[in-house]
């Protein structure tokens, strides 16, 4: 509820929207995969309404969001409670579901990605 | 009046998401191309402010605000569910450019499409819960 509140106040009377300023190679990264580069916060193609009338708007919203409940259920933890609350407290276990992350977001980007788009 | 301190929890949590960029797609993309040191900046911050609190929790034993001992309980010692659990939630985060907290920031912020995501997200906790017992963990 309050993190609904306070991404409503930043957007509201904290920002201008301005552009996300990624980094050169990540902006022609995605230009090869025919992603233009940022205009506001967020990537618009996808996040509207529009996408859900395209198949990678169902892959990154709808199959993208059932991964992240599944996994962080499935793993006992999400990139607060792993990434930064457990690697915190030294827990193994919690380094290990990071070391997943990446083998997951690796693979998403660099080989899922290029077939998506 | 007991909620409203975990909503100023979130509010702040919300706002700093937001300026940090951290709610991006674009910088969740940067950061599993490792082309910045933009997200890493801020995960590495927020373990070394976490582990110095904790270190400093254990040592002072330092109470929380009902005055109950802070506990960590240990994580049990399996791999399966975090090595697969893991990748399942990398491959999520990756898609959406968004792990659960920034799903609300977002929804927040006015992309209402997010609402999409947080009900398959919820789906998907569901799905975990009918077949857990057939997973390895």
């Amino acid at each position: 509820m309050g993190s609904i509140i306070g991404g409503f106040i930043s957007a509201t009377f904290l920002s201008g929207n301005e552009a996300v300023q990624i980094s050169e190679a990540t902006i022609s990264d995605l230009a090869t995969l025919g992603i233009a580069a940022p205009e506001g916060l967020q990537f618009t193609d996808i996040f509207s309404w529009e996408a859900l009338l395209s198949v990678q708007g169902w892959i990154l919203l709808v199959a993208g969001g059932f991964l992240v409940g599944f996994g962080s259920r499935y793993a006992g933890g999400c990139t607060s409670g792993h990434a930064i609350s457990g690697i915190s407290a030294l827990e193994l276990p919690s380094l290990v579901a990071v070391i997943g992350f990446f083998i997951g977001g690796l693979f998403t980007t660099h080989v899922l990605f290029p077939l998506i788009f | 009046m007991k909620a409203l301190k975990y909503i100023l929890a979130g509010i702040l949590f919300g706002i700093v998401m937001t300026k940090s960029e951290a709610i991006s797609w674009f910088r969740i993309q940067e950061m599993f191309r490792f082309q910045s040191f933009h997200m890493y900046g801020i995960i590495g911050t927020a373990v070394m402010i976490g582990a110095l609190a904790i270190a400093l929790i254990k040592k002072f034993k330092i109470k929380d605000i009902k005055g109950q001992e802070i506990n960590f309980p240990p994580k049990e010692k399996t791999w399966m569910r975090y090595i697969i659990g893991g990748t399942t939630f990398g491959m999520g985060w990756a898609l959406t450019g968004a792990c659960p907290g920034p799903m609300f920031v977002n929804l927040g912020y006015g992309y209402l499409v997010f609402i999409v995501v947080i009900i398959a997200a919820t789906l998907g906790t569901y799905a975990y819960g009918f077949i857990l017992r057939k997973l390895p963990h």
